[in-house]
């Protein structure tokens, strides 16, 4: 009895003073965190199909970002801190990057989310990103849809082509170069078609014209003559094209075989690579939708990027090694926007981080000076007036002001 | 359109068609089964055609029969493997079994060749030929035709005049009499298979530098090809390859008088017209196969 009184006693001054100890240790813990964290790293996720069909562009998308943030972090990161950037493959499937997204926000704790390649994926992960309260920056997929949400609180924004605002371009240009009266409109059946089908419409209405007519084609059909001999027929004097690279090629070389060879404006999806292996010498007819090209005169902040690229990766000896280039351009300005909102926010809390976009200032990208690039009402920063326009010469995407 | 062109570009389409779906009138023909993925057999031969005539740049003497030997190789594994055992139990279960075979090789083409379709260049297929005006056809275009024709001749003769295809025919009619006269009915499958497959890679060859390799180009000429089949009847080779070209009729002229965005509907929804009317097919015979 009086043994076990003791020994309780014991125990008693033996957990007092555990308690203390581990008082202590947490103390200690919590200052090692906390200074940890000053040095720690800011995370940036990026989710890209970094296999597969869309590799390159991935990888193009790597790059881009990457010089950005070598180039914040030799001086200095941002508040203090550098930058870093974590990749994870979506595959081009819209489950997988979604998977890629919760993992890179709940693990990694990513400051902000870089990525889509493809539509379908960048609209999965948007009503994930809107709801975590994570920024969300786009730097390929065009879908209207994926800025313009519908969210109450909108998380997500752009810095890259948009489907209502290239072909908003396209009928611009088209009116402007080649005096379109009457474009025959021939897209691809899909989502992303589809997309485009809506953005035409508004856009030639807007315009006061009519087009010749609609018409759809498979992505592996062989023969898309009767299509165009329809349009042909209803008087086209112009053709607008949507389509990726294989579908795309039977468009011109279906062209080919009618003889056919009115002026051809397309959305971007013939810039992926190959496109004169698979189209034939008309390849170079199609005039396309861009928003850089390292090609020519270039202003310092491109000259600067290029000569990264240049030093970083040995597979690139010029402008034409950087492929798919609008990638690279629109990555590396994705990165710098980023950085900047984080600065103006001070914090990488998610809603001060997303409020912070508001109110960028005078940064400098490749593509242009992002001074006030978002609002509240528009998530996109690139209009159709900061498109240029291309085509292929060879396996080299030029600006058509260059046409030889 | 004026009717012309649209009649040339739909025949050119349509033989694409009936030459991939003889491969199932080959098969069908002689042991009642058919693999189901021609599509894929399709595709093995148009990947292994990209590598040994364009990567490789071997030959076309050496390269085609190359590819043809690949393509006969892989009908007789599919007919050993994917067919055989499941005829052998009386199972129907080489049906799904041809489709996995199927799946798989588009997987490994998708593995072995990537994602991106690359050009397959062919000087059959490079200056159109202006036939009439705007219905312009590259002489690939004209060859395909003429090619599947003079196939489907040559299979219909071998099997009606030669002893190695009336042989064929009475393993078709009564395997277990056949096998008594002495005809090795397991070869003469066997055979048929790789003869199938062999005739994909023939198509494959063919519509290659038409359209572009991609490791998923024989999916939908799969179905479109083995719709053909059906239509013209299995077990005719002339039907067959009828079918095919009133296949692609009807698909150019939906599109052509209609526009594409019914051409699909308009096609499949024929199939099925056709199917009601005429439940043998075109050509086929009723009561050919007694279940």
């Amino acid at each position: 009895m009086k043994n076990a009184l003791t020994s309780s006693h014991h125990s008693f001054r033996r957990r007092t003073f555990l308690k203390a100890l581990t008082g202590v240790a947490s103390a200690a813990l919590l200052l090692v965190a906390s200074g940890a964290q000053a040095a720690d790293p800011i995370k940036l996720g990026l989710v890209a199909a970094l296999s597969g069909q869309s590799a390159r562009s991935g990888e193009a998308l790597t790059r881009g970002a990457t010089i950005a943030i070598e180039e914040i972090n030799a001086k200095g990161g941002v508040l203090g801190r550098k930058l870093e950037l974590v990749r994870r493959d979506d595959e081009s499937n819209p489950a997988k990057g979604l998977i890629a997204a919760r993992e890179l926000i709940q693990r990694e704790k990513v400051a902000a989310l870089i990525g889509g390649l493809d539509t379908p994926v960048a609209l999965a992960i948007v009503p994930f990103v809107n709801g975590a309260k994570v920024p969300y920056v786009v730097p390929w997929a065009a879908g209207t849809k994926i800025t313009q949400n519908g969210a109450p609180e909108n998380y997500v924004f752009r810095v890259s082509a948009m489907d209502d605002e290239v072909d908003k371009a396209i009928v611009q240009y088209a009116r402007k170069n080649f005096d379109t009266k009457k474009p025959g409109l021939i897209l691809v059946n899909n989502p992303w078609g589809e997309s485009n089908e809506h953005g035409f419409k508004a856009a030639l209405k807007a315009a006061g014209i009519e087009p010749a007519g609609i018409e759809k084609f498979e992505g592996n059909d062989v023969d898309v003559v009767p299509q165009l001999t329809r349009l042909k027929a209803a008087g086209a004097d112009t053709l607008f094209l949507v389509g990726n690279v294989g579908p795309g090629s039977q468009v011109v070389k279906s062209l080919d075989r009618m003889s056919w060879m009115p002026p051809i404006v397309s959305h971007w999806g013939v810039a992926g690579g190959r496109f004169t292996e698979l189209a034939g010498p008309s390849a170079k007819n199609v005039i396309f939708v861009q928003t850089y090209s390292f090609f020519g005169d270039l202003p310092p902040v491109g000259k600067k990027v290029l000569s990264a690229l240049e030093k970083k990766y040995s597979d690139i000896k010029g402008p034409a090694d950087i492929t798919p280039a609008v990638g690279v351009a629109n990555a590396y300005d994705t990165v710098m926007v980023i950085a900047a909102a984080i600065t103006k926010a001070g914090k990488t809390d998610g809603t001060a981080l997303r409020d912070a976009f508001y109110n960028i200032e005078n940064v400098e990208g490749l593509i242009k000076t992002y001074n006030k690039p978002f609002t509240k009402t528009n998530h996109d920063a690139l209009s159709h007036e900061d498109y240029i326009w291309t085509h292929f010469d060879g396996d080299h995407i030029l600006p058509v002001a260059n046409k030889k | 359109m004026s009717l012309l062109p649209a009649i040339l570009t739909g025949l050119a389409l349509g033989s694409m068609y009936g030459l991939l779906a003889l491969g199932f009138h080959v098969t069908y023909a002689v042991s009642g089964t058919v693999n189901f993925s021609q599509g894929s057999s399709m595709t093995l031969g148009a990947v292994a055609g990209y590598y040994f005539l364009v990567l490789w740049g071997w030959p076309s003497a050496l390269g085609i029969p190359a590819v043809l030997l690949i393509c006969a190789l892989y009908g007789l594994i599919i007919e050993r493997y994917a067919v055989r055992p499941f005829v052998a139990r009386g199972s129907e279960n080489w049906l799904m079994a041809t489709v996995a075979v199927g799946i798989i090789i588009d997987n490994l083409m998708l593995f072995v060749f990537g994602k991106e379709p690359r050009g397959f260049p062919s000087s059959l297929a490079v200056k159109p030929i202006q036939i009439v005006e705007g219905a312009g056809v590259y002489p690939l275009q004209l060859v395909i035709p003429v090619v599947g024709l003079l196939l489907a001749t040559a299979l219909h003769l071998f099997t009606r005049r030669t002893r190695h295809g009336v042989a064929m025919l009475a393993v078709v009619q009564n395997p277990g009499a056949a096998k008594l006269m002495g005809i090795d009915v397991g070869r003469t499958i066997a055979i048929s298979y790789a003869a199938s497959a062999v005739l994909a890679g023939i198509a494959a060859l063919l519509i290659a530098p038409l359209f572009n390799v991609a490791s998923d180009m024989g999916t939908l000429f799969g179905i479109k090809a083995f719709a053909a089949a059906i239509i013209g009847g299995l077990g005719s080779a002339w039907g067959v390859m009828l079918a095919g070209l009133c296949l692609g009729l009807i698909e150019v002229f939906a599109t052509t008088y209609l526009g594409s965005v019914y051409t699909q509907i308009i096609t499949f929804a024929s199939v099925i017209v056709i199917l009601v009317v005429m439940p043998h097919g075109l050509l086929g015979r009723a009561g050919v196969k007694k279940v």
